[in-house]
Parts: structure tokens; C-alpha cells; sequence
């Protein structure tokens, strides 16, 4: 059961990140991945965590995307645009990404091994996230709120328009 | 009294600190004062040390006085200290006392020059580092001593550096000093390596104790004459002496007739005990004095430039010291060193005072009948002359036959005929020298004329004292001839020097012997009368019947044409040609490259740089993947 | 259960991906999508090492991330527009300031 649903979940995740370097049309990108947003979240549930599943859904495909779609929107690109047309550096990309590819391989090669099942006092639960991250992770929650704090300042500043004279 | 004995070569070093640093902001009295002063009181102390020297027992010579390790390095040691026994005494005296009164004519030679505080700090050096090499107490100390004395004289005869001429012959004498400082090195490593000290006391134990193989004798006692060679102006090294004369005439009168061209001598005396282990080196030694005794003899005959005169004179007047040394007879070398500095120096100066009198010309066929104008230095030139052609009862009388007496009775005939014909032509040419210039015609430039005029005080008054001395200074060391035990001088050398078995001459022979001796140098004055006094024209028929022989006297044998063909050319060539192919392609080349390709390189970093923001990713993306690829590995 | 491997392999194609498509897109946003991707492959294989080693680590650091990406996306996103704004045109071509 979890197998067909992963290997579903993994195949429209694919696909839809294909579909979206393929696709020119900005806003198709923009929707194929809110799909793949979506998808990861499900994978995620399946992998036993359900709170960064929900988290995954409500900030990633919900908040950011929505950001994205914002900004397509006032960049309002008509036709879009096609790709390079130096083709030596397609392949030079091509021929750096195969051997990333490749060593990626390599280096997981290791961890092929069977997953065990996770005794259930150490469930992903909020409770658990929680209790932790308030306790041995304090200090990296409290500036990462400070960054947030941060961008929202930064992003107001830097788009505010100047006052005309 | 003799603890200070130390303090002799450091006041001449420190007045040369003083006039190097503040030299030119002092006023040109001081200097002169400050200079003649720092050697005056060497010369005290000298004295005092003498004094104190002559009260200590025999048995504590040397006295010495470590003053700090100066190397060390594994089991190499060499102490910054001084010595003081009776050679060093004799040197430190001759040294002192003579550079005093040549000081004191330079206040008065050198007074319109412009680098006249130059040529005093200069003085000063020279004189510290003389006393250095003298008072060494051992091989390194004494070789910086010895280096010091080669580097002041480039100093002094380059000292008009803007003549040509001038700074040539002080290149000159730099590098032919320093083949003969090759050799001398050469037998300072090897009395390393196998005495494994370089101080005298120990070198002396160690030959006494037979430590040294007899071949290792000779060949470091060779090494050592090969640096006396060159320092003392010796066949082959010579051909640096006369052209030395470019130089300022009481430099010359200095360092080339009183102290510098003597430090070979002394240092083979030093060395005594090395050569009487070696009869050999003893022989080279004495051959080598005695040719060129007889050889620069017959360059002097014909040569017109006073000073020249006198350099070929003092060449072979060393080779006299080196026949001393060479016999055996290491005292009378000495005896010869100390009266020769007194008639040789007073010969100089009083050249200098005819050059000053007569405007700066020093051509001896341009002068004649000078005395009428020059009544103080002609009777101190002609006292000089007499003493150096060995006429008795004047200094260089007693020196020259104590050296020929102890060549005869040591069994060397051969060194001691090369030493009377020397005699004879040092007679000829001194004299010929004294008429030429100051009596007979007067064949003098009108301009010139004009202006005669006797030397001031300041340089008359050292020619006088001079001549005096050279009068006076050889009555220290009376031979047997004239009663036993009056030779003090020899007497007083006798702890130092390991002079071999002297064997004793019968009365009759050494009266002979001095009467040959007078013989000769009466016989040579003689003639020099007869060829330009009595009958003028005999030179020249002399010359235009033998054309070749008197320009080959003239020439000097061509041995400056011949060094110049077989040495001097080829290395300059084949210098040429290492400059033009390996230092401006290789060297140069290489640096220049550097250069270029750093920008180069730089150059082509600067391509990555296009401002793309995908080329930038891509260098990240090549960056990670170097990164997991080692930590992969 | 589901193997470890399938994940790891999954992600590394997500990533693979995301690095394709960053390199052929000309639009600075079409870039920056990408870049989220390449950042949701990473967060899906530190969970499932997470699982994997049963520890809450990986969950922290997944949430670390995500609020990160938030705050980056913003920013980013209104240097985007600035930048538009500026030159009438979003191609990453033309914007070549830093060059030499």
C-alpha cells in the first residue's frame, strides 16, 4: 500500500518539475510547482512526519508560491522566452550535471539500506518537535525569528517606492 | 705597563668611526689634528708597551689578550686577540712611528685637495687595520687584518677616482692582492684541518711536536708566500706596485714602501717556525726574494718617472727582506724591513717635496740642478740614497749586510750573487736618480721654474726626523765584524724567531765580505757619475747601440702586455659572453617572465568573471563537486 | 516499510533536476523556482535519514530550512521587481554588473 502511494507520489513529482522546465509560459511553471510542492508534502507524511508535512504544504505551496504568482503577475512578461542559444554552454551544463549526477550516486551508495520502523515515543509529533526545539534547539529558533523579522524589513524597504519631490 | 698594548690599534679605529660619521660637518683643523693624534697615541702606547715588554721574563712571550670569541662555529674557534712580543713590537712601532710623521707631511701635501678629510679617514682605517695584521694572535684575525690593509690601499690609490688611470691601478692592485689572498686562505684551511686552531701558540706546538707531516709543511708554508707574493709585490705579483704610484705621494711613502708591502714579510717571520721545518720553501722563498731583488733592479735603470724609480726600488728592496727570511737569517729580513721603512718613506716624501716644488711634474729628464732651489730636501734625498745604496755607517748599510753576510754563510752563492749585482744597480739607479734631478743641467719648463719653491714646514720637518732615523737606526744591530754581542736587534728577536743552526763566519771572511759590499755600492755610485755627470752622452750611445735591450728595460719586459694578452683579455671576453647569453636571457629572462605571466594569469581569471549570473552557479556547482569528490575519496 | 534507498534516489533526481533547470531557464524567476526545488530535494533527504537514524534532528533542521527559504523568497522576490523596474527586463543575461 505505502509502496503504490509512494512510487505514485514520486512519479507526479517528477513529472511535474519536468513539466515545468519544459513549460515556457511562467505562470504554468509557477502552478506545475505548486504540484511538486504538494506532492513532497504527501511524501513527507509517508516518510512519518506529519507536522513538517502540513508545514511543508501551508508555507511552501501555500505562502511562497503565492509570492511567486504575486510577482508573475506585476512582471507581466508576455511571450516567454526561449531557451539559450549558445548551445556550447547547454552542454557544458550538460556534461557538469551528468558528473554531479554521478558522484551524487557514489555518495549514497552507502545508504541503501532497509529502513527500520521508528518506536513510538519518538514519533515526529508536534508535541516532540516542539519540546525540542524549545530545549536544545533554542537559540537557532530565536535568531531564525529574528531573520524573519529581518526580511519582512527588508523586503518593505527595498520595494517601498521613492517619495516623489 | 704592558696591559695596554691592547688599546694600540683602537684609537686609529676609533678616530676613523668618528671621521666616517662627522667627517664633513668638522672643521679641517680638527681633522688633521684628530688624525696625526689617534696615530701619535698608538705610537705611545707603543713605547709603553715596549717598556713593559722589555721588563717581562722571556718565558711569558707571547703576551696576549683575548678580548672575545668572535666565530664559533662546531670546533671552529677564532678569538678576537691581540699579541704583543718583540716582532709585533718592532712592526707596531715602525708602523706607528713612521704613519705619525707621514700624517703630519699629509697635513701639509694634501692641503688644497678636496677630499682631504676622505684621504685622512682613509688613513685612519689603514693604519688600524696594519695594526690589526701585526698584532693578530692568530691566521683569521690577522687575514681580516690583511684583507683590511688590501681594500685602504684601493681606497688610496683610487683616491683622484675621476682619473682613469688612477682608479685602474686601484683595480689593478685590488685583484692581483687578491690571488695571492687566494693562496694565503688556501693554507689557512688547511692549518685548520689538520692543526684544528688558527693561533700561533698552537700552530707553533703543533709543528714542534712534529704533528704535521713534512709534505703539509711545505706545501702551507708555499700557500703562505704565495699570499706574501702578492701583498709584498714579489715576482709574479709585482705588476701592481708601479702603477700604485697613481696614488697620492704619501700614500705611497706609506703603504707602499713603510707597512703594507712589508705585512708579507712579516708574516712569513710569523711563520719562522714553518719554514726552517721546510728547507725547501726556505729555499723557494730565497730564490724567489733574490730574482726579483736583481730583475725590478734592471726596470728601475731605465724608467724617467721619479716615482716609478722608487717602486721598482722598493720591489727589490722586499726581495731582499725575503732573501733574509729565506737563508734562515728571519732577524736580519727584519732588521732590513725596519731600517728600509725609514730611508724608503723619507724617499717618498722627499719626492713628493720635489713634485710640489716643481708644480706637479715628476719627470726626471724634465729636472736637473734642483738643488740650488731646494735646500732642505736635496741633503735629505741624498742621505736616503746613500743609506738605501748601503754605504757604511748609515742604516741601510748594516741591514743589507747582515742579510748578504747570512745568505753567503748559509751556503746559498747563488742568492747572495743575485744580491750584490742587485746592490750595484741599486747604487746606479739611486744615483742616477739624485744627478738627474738635482744636479747638472738645468733642463727645466720655464713655467715651471717659475714657481719653485721649497716645501712648507709641515712637510720639511718629518724629512728631516726621517732622515735622521734613517742615519741613526741602524746602529741597533752591529754585525760580529765589529765586536761581539752588538747586535741587539737580533738579540732582541732571538724568543721568536726559530731561526736554524747560523753557522759562524771566521773574522777575515766577514770583513771580506763587508768590503765587497761597500765595494760594490762605491763602484755603482761610480759609474752613475761617470754616465751623467762627467760624460753626459754616454747614455745615449748606450742606447742607440743596444736599442733592443733599453726598450725592453723600458717596456718592463712587456709582463704587463703579456698578462694583459694571456689573462686580463680572455676573462673580460669570456665574461662578455656569459653577460650576453646567460645573464640578460637567463637571469633577466627569467625575472621579466615572472612578471609577464602573472599578468597573464591574471589576466585570464579575469575571463571567468563575465557578471552572468548562471556562469557564476556553474563555478559553484564545479566547486561542490570537487568538494564531495574528496571527501568521497 | 519503504526503503531508505527509493527516497535517496528520489531526491538526488529532484536535485539533478532543479540544477538542469536552473541552468536552461533565462528568467530570473523561473531561476529562483528552481532553486526552490533544489532546496525541497535536500529537505526530503534529511527526513528520511531522519526516520532512518530515529532521531528529531532532521526534522529540525527541515523546519529551520523552510522558514529560511521563506524569508529568502521575499527578499529575493522584491529584488526581482526592484530589478525590473530598473531595466524593463527579467533575462539574467542582461544583467551584467559584475562583470570583470
Amino acid at each position: 500500500m505505502a509502496h503504490i502511494l509512494f512510487f505514485l507520489l514520486a512519479f507526479v513529482c517528477v513529472i511535474s518539475v519536468l513539466g515545468m522546465i519544459i513549460s515556457k509560459n511562467q505562470a504554468y511553471n509557477a502552478l506545475f510547482l505548486i504540484l511538486a510542492f504538494a506532492c513532497t508534502g504527501g511524501l513527507f507524511a509517508l516518510l512519518g512526519a506529519p507536522f513538517i508535512a502540513t508545514v511543508q504544504i501551508i508555507i511552501y505551496a501555500g505562502a511562497i508560491m503565492i509570492l511567486f504568482v504575486f510577482v508573475i503577475m506585476m512582471i507581466n512578461v508576455r511571450e516567454g522566452l526561449p531557451p539559450e542559444k549558445k548551445k556550447w554552454t547547454v552542454y557544458l551544463s550538460i556534461g557538469v550535471v551528468v558528473v554531479f549526477l554521478v558522484e551524487l550516486f557514489f555518495a549514497v551508495k552507502g545508504t541503501l539500506v532497509p529502513l527500520g520502523t521508528a518506536p513510538v515515543e519518538h514519533a515526529a509529533t508536534p508535541a516532540n518537535l516542539g519540546r525540542i526545539l524549545f530545549t536544545q534547539y533554542l537559540y537557532p529558533f530565536e535568531i531564525t525569528s529574528l531573520l524573519i523579522i529581518v526580511a519582512i524589513v527588508g523586503a518593505i524597504v527595498l520595494v517601498k517606492k521613492k517619495e516623489e519631490q | 705597563m704592558t696591559d695596554v698594548f691592547w688599546l694600540i690599534p683602537f684609537l686609529p679605529l676609533l678616530s676613523t668611526i668618528i671621521l666616517a660619521v662627522f667627517g664633513r660637518k668638522l672643521p679641517k683643523a680638527y681633522v688633521s689634528f684628530q688624525a696625526c693624534f689617534a696615530v701619535l697615541a698608538s705610537f705611545i702606547l707603543s713605547v709603553i708597551s715596549l717598556v713593559g715588554l722589555l721588563q717581562t721574563g722571556q718565558e711569558h712571550y707571547p703576551l696576549v689578550k683575548n678580548l672575545f670569541t668572535w666565530i664559533q662555529a662546531g670546533s671552529f674557534k677564532a678569538n678576537l686577540s691581540l699579541q704583543f712580543d718583540p716582532l709585533t713590537a718592532i712592526m707596531v712601532l715602525v708602523v706607528s712611528g713612521v704613519g705619525f710623521l707621514i700624517h703630519v707631511y699629509s697635513v701639509g701635501y694634501m692641503a688644497d685637495d678636496e677630499g682631504y678629510k676622505r684621504y685622512f679617514t682613509y688613513m685612519n682605517l689603514f693604519t688600524f687595520s696594519m695594526l690589526l695584521l701585526v698584532m693578530a694572535s692568530n691566521l683569521v684575525l690577522m687575514f681580516v687584518g690583511w684583507e683590511g690593509v688590501g681594500l685602504c690601499s684601493y681606497l688610496l690609490i683610487g683616491f683622484w677616482f675621476e682619473k682613469h688611470s688612477a682608479a685602474n691601478a686601484g683595480k689593478k692592485a685590488f685583484i692581483v692582492n687578491r690571488v695571492g689572498d687566494a693562496g694565503f686562505l688556501i693554507g689557512i684551511l688547511f692549518i685548520l684541518t689538520h692543526v684544528g686552531s688558527t693561533e700561533f701558540t698552537a700552530i707553533n706546538k703543533a709543528v714542534a711536536g712534529g704533528l704535521l707531516g713534512p709534505a703539509v709543511i711545505t706545501l702551507v708554508a708555499l700557500l703562505f708566500f704565495v699570499g706574501a707574493i702578492g701583498k709584498s709585490a714579489q715576482i709574479p705579483l709585482y705588476i701592481w706596485l708601479p702603477d700604485a704610484m697613481e696614488g697620492p705621494t704619501p700614500v705611497s711613502a706609506l703603504i707602499h714602501a713603510a707597512t703594507m708591502v712589508t705585512a708579507g714579510v712579516y708574516m712569513v717571520s710569523r711563520m719562522s717556525f714553518l719554514y726552517t721545518s721546510s728547507a725547501i720553501s726556505g729555499q723557494v722563498v730565497a730564490v724567489i726574494g733574490g730574482i726579483t731583488a736583481l730583475f725590478a733592479a734592471t726596470m728601475a735603470l731605465t724608467q724617467n718617472d721619479i716615482k716609478r724609480v722608487l717602486a721598482y726600488s722598493t720591489i727589490s728592496q722586499i726581495g731582499y727582506m725575503f732573501i733574509g727570511c729565506g737563508v734562515g737569517a728571519y732577524a736580519a729580513g727584519m732588521f732590513h724591513l725596519y731600517t728600509h721603512a725609514f730611508f724608503k718613506s723619507l724617499l717618498f716624501l722627499a719626492a713628493g717635496s720635489v713634485m710640489h716644488a716643481m708644480s706637479g711634474e715628476l719627470n726626471m729628464q724634465k729636472m736637473g740642478g734642483l738643488r740650488k732651489y731646494l735646500p732642505l730636501t736635496y741633503p735629505t734625498f741624498l742621505i736616503g740614497a746613500i743609506a738605501i745604496a748601503g754605504i757604511p755607517f748609515l742604516s741601510g748599510f748594516f741591514s743589507k749586510d747582515a742579510i748578504l753576510t747570512q745568505a753567503f754563510a748559509s751556503g746559498n752563492y747563488f742568492v747572495y750573487g743575485l744580491g750584490i749585482l742587485g746592490a750595484v744597480l741599486t747604487s746606479f739607479y739611486m744615483f742616477r736618480l739624485i744627478f738627474l734631478t738635482f744636479h747638472g743641467k738645468e733642463r727645466l719648463d720655464p713655467i715651471a721654474k717659475k714657481h719653485i719653491h721649497e716645501s712648507p714646514p709641515m712637510m720639511t720637518i718629518p724629512l728631516v726626523l726621517l732622515a735622521i732615523f734613517s742615519i741613526l737606526a741602524g746602529y741597533v744591530g752591529l754585525p760580529a765584524a765589529f765586536g761581539k754581542n752588538l747586535d741587539w736587534f737580533g738579540h732582541f728577536l732571538e724568543p721568536v724567531l726559530r731561526t736554524g743552526h747560523t753557522p759562524h763566519l771566521s773574522m777575515p771572511i766577514e770583513w771580506l765580505l763587508i768590503f765587497i759590499a761597500t765595494s760594490v755600492a762605491v763602484i755603482g755610485i761610480f759609474i752613475a757619475y761617470i754616465f751623467y755627470i762627467k760624460n753626459p752622452k754616454i747614455p745615449h750611445d748606450l742606447v742607440k747601440k743596444f736599442p733592443f735591450v733599453y726598450k725592453l728595460l723600458y717596456n718592463k719586459y712587456y709582463v704587463d702586455e703579456a698578462y694583459d694578452a694571456v689573462i686580463v683579455n680572455p676573462t673580460i671576453k669570456g665574461s662578455k659572453i656569459v653577460y650576453d647569453h646567460f645573464d640578460l636571457k637567463v637571469i633577466d629572462g627569467a625575472v621579466n617572465k615572472t612578471g609577464t605571466s602573472v599578468r597573464f594569469a591574471g589576466k585570464m581569471l579575469s575571463y571567468l568573471q563575465t557578471g552572468l549570473l548562471k556562469d557564476y552557479a556553474l563555478i559553484f556547482l564545479i566547486g561542490a563537486i570537487i568538494v564531495i569528490g574528496i571527501v568521497l575519496l | 516499510m519503504i526503503p531508505l534507498s527509493y527516497f535517496i534516489i528520489l531526491s538526488v533526481v529532484l536535485f539533478i533536476l532543479g540544477t538542469i533547470a536552473f541552468f536552461i531557464k533565462r528568467d530570473l524567476i523561473t531561476q529562483f523556482m528552481a532553486v526552490e526545488i533544489m532546496l525541497n530535494a535536500a529537505n526530503l533527504a534529511f527526513i528520511a535519514f531522519a526516520k532512518a537514524s530515529n532521531s528529531l534532528d532532521g526534522h529540525v533542521i527541515v523546519f529551520f530550512i523552510i522558514t529560511v527559504a521563506a524569508a529568502e523568497a521575499a527578499v529575493g522576490l522584491a529584488i526581482i521587481l526592484l530589478v525590473f523596474r530598473q531595466r524593463k527586463t527579467i533575462k539574467s543575461e542582461d544583467i551584467r554588473e559584475m562583470k570583470g
